[in-house]
This record gives C-alpha cells, sequence and structure tokens, in this order.
C-alpha cells in the first residue's frame, strides 16, 4: 500500500553530488516516513488504551484478591462491602444485573425484530427514511435522562397497576432500558436483512410465497448470523448500562431475580462508591475495580460470542 | 382441469396470505410506535415539567440548596470545557488513526490486532472507561478531579466512534482519486492531505457530530472520577489566576457537567429539585437532538450532493 516503503535509503555521501531537486526528494522521504510512523502512533493508541484497561482492573483487583478470597467473592450470598461485618458475593449485583438485562430484553428482541422485519421487507422507501433517523435519535437520548423518565413517569403509572411495586425497582428500569435497546438491535439485524441477496427473495416470491412467508422463512434463515450478533450486542448494552439503574432502581444490593423489587448492579454499585468519599488504596476503592473487572469480562464474553457465530454461521452467497 | 371448487380454495388461500401481511405490517408500525411514543412521552413530560423552569437566572446561577434559586451556570460551562479538551483530543487522534488504517496498513497481524481492538473498544461499557480513568488519569497522572480528565476520559469513549466514522467516509471514495493522484507523482501523504481529507471531511464531521452528542450525555464515567456535584463557581479564566497565570489554568479546575447536574437534582427528594432535573433534562435532550440532527441533515445533503 505505502509508496514509501519500498523506497531505497540513500547513504549520507550521496547528498552531496545530486541536484537540490533531487535532494529535496529524499527529504520528501524522510518526511513521509515519519508522517506514517505518527499515524501508525495513533492508530496503536486504542492498542494501549485496551492495555491500561487491563491492567489498571487487574492491578486493583489483585489488591482486593489478596484480601478477599475467589471463593468468598464467587459465592458468598451477601454483598456488604462498606460494613463492618463486610461480605463480597459478586452473586448479590449479578442477580440485579441479570434480572434488569432480561426484562430489557423481553422488551428489546421482540421489537427489535419486527421492527427491522418490517423495515426491510415491509415499509416503503419513505417510510424508512424517516424511521431509521428517528430511531437513531432514541438511540442518542442520554441514559441519565431515560432514568429520569423510568422514576418520576414509569414507575408511577406501574404503580397504579401494581400498587405493591416499591418506587425503586428492577422492572421499569428494565423496561425503559428495553426501549433504550431497541435501536441497536432494530439497526442491525435490519442491515444483516438487508445484506440478503435479492435473488433468494426473488425466488421466494417466483415460488408464490407471500411477504410474510418470505420474511420468516428465507430472510430470517439466510440473516441469522447477522441477527444473532445484534442481540448480542444488545445483551452487551444491557449488562453495561448505569444510569438507568442508579436512578430508578434504587442501590441497594438484593438476591432476587423478581424484578418488582429494589435492587444493585454492578454498574450501579460502581457509581454508588464513586458517589462517596472513599479513600484512594482502601479495599472499598478496590472493591469497584473488581466489580468492573467482571463487568469488563462479562462484556467481553458476549463480544467473543458475537464473533464467533458471526464467523461460524455466516451464509456466504 | 381447473374446478371451480379449486379456483375458490386457492383464492381463498390468497386471501388468507394477504390477510397476515396487512396483520404483521400493522404489528411493524406497532412496535415502530412504540420507539415513537416513548420519545414523545419523555419529551412532552421533561418539557411540561421544565420549560416554565427555563427563565434566563436558570442559565446564569450556580446550584444552590433553594430550588428556586438554582442554576446550571457552572453545569454547561463545565460542558462546554469539558467537550473542549475531548474534541481536540479524540479528533485528530480518530482520524489519524482511521486515515492510517485505510491507507497506510499493510496487510499483516498487527493491522488485523489494531482492528479487531477498535471494535472491542466499542463494545466496553462506559463505566469501565471510567475505572480506567480514576486510575490512570486521577491517581497515577495525578490529574485530579478536574476537566482535563474528564475530557481526556470522553475523548477515549468516542475514539472508536471517530475512526469508524472516518473509514467509512474514506471508503466511500472511488480508487480513481487515489489512482489519479499516485499517477501525477503524488506521495501517499500528498494524497491523503489534498484528495481524501479533503473529499471525506463532510463524512467525519457527521461521525465527530454524532461523537460529541454521545459524549455530552454521558454520566457515569465522569462520576465514576469522582467530580464534584455541588459546584458554585467557574474554572479560572485565562490569566486571571493566581501568578502565575497561564491560558490553560481551567484544565485543573474543578467542575460539574450537565448530566452530572441533573443526576444530583433527580436523587433528591424534594419535588422542587425534581422540576430543575426536568428542566435541565430538556436542556440537554434539546442539545443531543440537535446535534444528532445536524449529523443526519448533514449525511442526508452528502448523499444527495455526491458527484462522482
Amino acid at each position: 500500500m505505502s509508496a514509501s516503503a519500498s523506497a531505497p535509503t540513500l547513504p549520507a555521501s550521496i547528498g552531496q553530488g545530486i541536484s537540490d531537486r533531487l535532494s529535496k526528494k529524499a527529504s520528501r522521504h524522510v518526511k513521509e516516513r515519519v508522517i506514517e510512523a505518527a499515524l501508525f502512533a495513533a492508530a496503536a493508541f486504542s492498542v494501549f488504551v485496551t492495555l491500561a484497561i487491563v491492567y489498571v482492573l487487574v492491578k486493583e483487583s489483585w489488591s482486593f484478591f489478596e484480601h478477599v478470597p475467589l471463593t468468598d467473592f464467587l459465592f458468598d450470598t451477601q454483598w456488604t462491602p462498606l460494613f463492618d461485618d463486610a461480605h463480597y458475593g459478586i452473586m448479590v449485583l449479578l442477580s440485579g444485573t441479570l434480572t434488569s438485562s432480561a426484562v430489557a430484553l423481553v422488551v428489546a428482541i421482540p421489537l427489535g425484530t419486527i421492527i427491522a422485519l418490517y423495515l426491510s421487507e415491509f415499509a416503503g422507501f419513505k417510510v424508512r427514511e424517516i424511521a431509521k433517523p428517528f430511531l437513531e435519535l432514541l438511540g442518542g437520548v442520554p441514559t441519565i435522562v431515560y432514568g429520569y423518565f423510568a422514576l418520576t413517569f414509569l414507575t408511577p403509572i406501574l404503580q397504579k397497576i401494581y400498587p405493591d411495586l416499591p418506587g425503586f425497582n428492577l422492572l421499569s428500569a428494565g423496561l425503559v432500558m428495553g426501549v433504550m435497546i431497541i435501536p441497536y438491535v432494530a439497526s442491525l439485524s435490519e442491515d444483516a436483512m438487508r445484506a440478503v441477496p435479492m435473488s433468494l427473495r426473488e425466488g421466494s416470491y417466483a415460488m408464490g410465497a407471500t411477504r410474510l412467508q418470505t420474511a420468516l422463512w428465507v430472510v430470517t434463515p439466510a440473516a441469522t448470523s447477522g441477527i444473532a450478533s445484534a442481540y448480542i450486542l444488545g445483551i452487551s448494552r444491557a449488562v453495561g448500562e448505569t444510569m438507568i439503574l442508579a436512578v430508578a432502581a434504587g442501590m441497594q444490593p438484593n438476591l432476587t431475580f423478581n424484578p418488582a423489587e429494589p435492587g444493585a448492579t454492578i454498574t450501579s454499585y460502581i457509581v454508588q462508591v464513586a458517589l462517596g468519599d472513599l479513600p484512594h488504596g482502601s479495599i472499598g476503592y478496590q472493591t469497584i475495580f473488581a466489580a468492573g473487572l467482571t463487568l469488563l469480562l462479562m462484556t467481553l464474553a458476549f463480544n467473543l460470542l458475537g464473533y464467533w457465530l458471526r464467523k461460524r454461521y455466516r451464509e456466504v452467497y | 382441469m381447473l374446478q371451480a371448487t379449486d379456483l375458490a380454495a386457492i383464492r381463498a388461500i390468497i386471501t388468507r396470505a394477504k390477510r397476515w401481511d396487512l396483520f404483521f405490517s400493522i404489528i411493524g408500525i406497532l412496535s415502530l410506535m412504540v420507539g415513537v411514543l416513548t420519545f414523545t412521552v419523555l419529551f412532552v413530560d421533561m418539557a411540561i415539567q421544565g420549560v416554565p423552569r427555563l427563565t434566563s437566572e436558570f442559565f446564569t446561577s450556580f446550584p444552590s440548596r433553594r430550588p428556586e434559586n438554582a442554576g446550571i451556570l457552572s453545569a454547561w460551562v463545565g460542558t462546554v470545557l469539558v467537550m473542549l479538551v475531548t474534541a481536540l483530543s479524540a479528533v485528530p487522534l480518530g482520524v489519524a488513526a482511521g486515515v492510517y488504517l485505510e491507507e497506510y496498513a499493510p496487510k499483516n497481524w498487527v493491522t488485523d490486532i489494531i482492528e479487531i481492538n477498535i471494535s472491542n473498544l466499542a463494545g466496553i461499557p462506559s463505566i469501565v472507561y471510567g475505572l480506567l480513568a480514576l486510575g490512570l488519569f486521577v491517581y497515577y497522572f495525578g490529574f485530579g478531579q478536574s476537566i482535563l480528565s474528564a475530557g481526556l476520559t470522553l475523548a477515549l469513549l468516542i475514539l472508536p466512534v471517530i475512526i469508524v466514522a472516518t473509514r467509512e467516509s474514506i471508503r466511500a471514495i472511488p480508487q480513481a482519486i487515489h489512482e489519479a493522484s499516485y499517477a501525477c507523482g503524488a506521495t501517499t501523504w500528498q494524497t491523503v492531505s489534498d484528495h481524501i481529507l479533503p473529499y471525506s471531511s463532510a463524512g467525519i464531521l457527521t461521525g465527530v457530530i454524532i461523537g460529541m452528542a454521545r459524549a455530552i450525555g454521558e454520566t457515569a464515567p465522569i462520576i465514576t472520577i469522582g467530580a464534584l456535584t455541588f459546584i458554585a463557581f467557574l474554572p479560572t479564566a485565562p490569566f486571571a489566576g493566581d501568578p502565575p497565570a497561564g491560558l490553560f489554568d481551567w484544565i485543573f479546575a474543578p467542575f460539574t457537567v450537565m448530566p452530572i447536574q441533573m443526576f444530583n437534582w433527580t436523587s433528591r427528594p424534594e419535588a422542587e429539585f425534581q422540576v430543575n432535573a426536568a428542566a435541565a433534562g430538556f436542556v440537554l435532550v434539546f442539545m443531543t437532538l440537535a446535534m444528532n440532527g445536524l449529523a443526519i441533515y448533514l449525511r442526508f445533503q452528502l448523499r444527495k450532493n455526491i458527484k462522482w
């Protein structure tokens, strides 16, 4: 690719005998290489960011696990790191994360898939041109605003239906989070469906299939890998979402899989600790890095799964 | 031979199939409406609660313990300054990385690692960037809980967005432009700086605006670095602080930003503070909507005006 890569490097002694124009050219090569190196450094910087994330999280977690055995971290059923009787059972925070994510996915996956199918197979050009930017806007709303909406608008409405619902609960946070994730799921699934070649659809129509039959039995199977990776992106968004849960789900650690209860998630615990005034280097300070490492490993696992699914089940036309 | 009864049966099948098609179209529109309706309700609800609060004093007052006197002066000034740091660090870095990957990068394992790494970075939750910033910027580099730390954190967060946008808009330029430039004897950098960057600048700008709109609304990483929520003063203006005063004194100042101010008001029990939260939220949503809308409009114009 690079034009300068193949250029021979000139020995220093040549510089005296050649004309001004050519010596200018030699300096041109040097300048090219310097620029290329600078651009490479910018690109390689992203690798450094990843390494820095891993380093910071592992380093602080390491000191944490010197105090807390890993088995306690994984199997204890209480999470009270800031109390005198400290327990560090990550399971408690995981249950909140999983419950709220499950609620969100129950909303986002069906709606996102239907919207994608509708936009790619049914909607006319105009509807699509209006709907796609609108979905993008929906995905661009700050999550703190969604949190405010869940707390002050959705929770009171849900309380009218279920009077026993507490003011902070995983249900309304999860529902709003689901709406927030719809755009991601819908737009990625739609891309996958639109990538299915027209000839497959034409073949299906020629056999007398209707639009719905074509969409469900031809387009969806052909786009499975893309749709699956859209779902996985949705899951990793839900797991990493912070502000909606911090605002609307309360921050009490609570080992429950019932969405109608308040609960803390990994992310909202980190926010809670950061809002307080924990001294740098204390064990309470280190817990948020251990929690963050758990979160990073989870999202990493989902990302790898998505990558693998895309490779393994990709239809090649 | 086709019997009349067969014909009727076939017609019945067609009618039924069409009915299913119509049924699914309606479900599709209803699903879209869930999104549209949520957004409308959210926006209107916040407007009804918050807009009466949007007086000029609201924009020119500091936060206060009395809700009716509280304002967002320190929050919006903080947001503007943090965004300045973010843009100045993320845009050059992101564009340079995008240009390298599209124009220079050889096909080898180093490039593969960089590419996989960038798509991985895009999937990391924002709060993890906050933890990185807490360990690295705040304590290791000793920047403290300053505008600089926050701006750099958000810059890391939107870096993948800018890199991807840069790459996509460079890829939209036809190969013939490259070839013509090289045929005239231009070096790679001359081709990039005289042709590729100017032609892709509108696309890059779109990506930058979308990235900045995301950064404006990010709350979690900034809370994680430990930003104060009660700031009743502005960062020192250039050359105004204690001598030796400099142009960039403000980057080490403590600060608050719009989403943090809103979070602070949301988490208070008094109803009057909820009104303030709605007003701040309205301003925030308005800003992100305006930026996203601008980006969408730019992209639309770009697609219309493309000449090759």
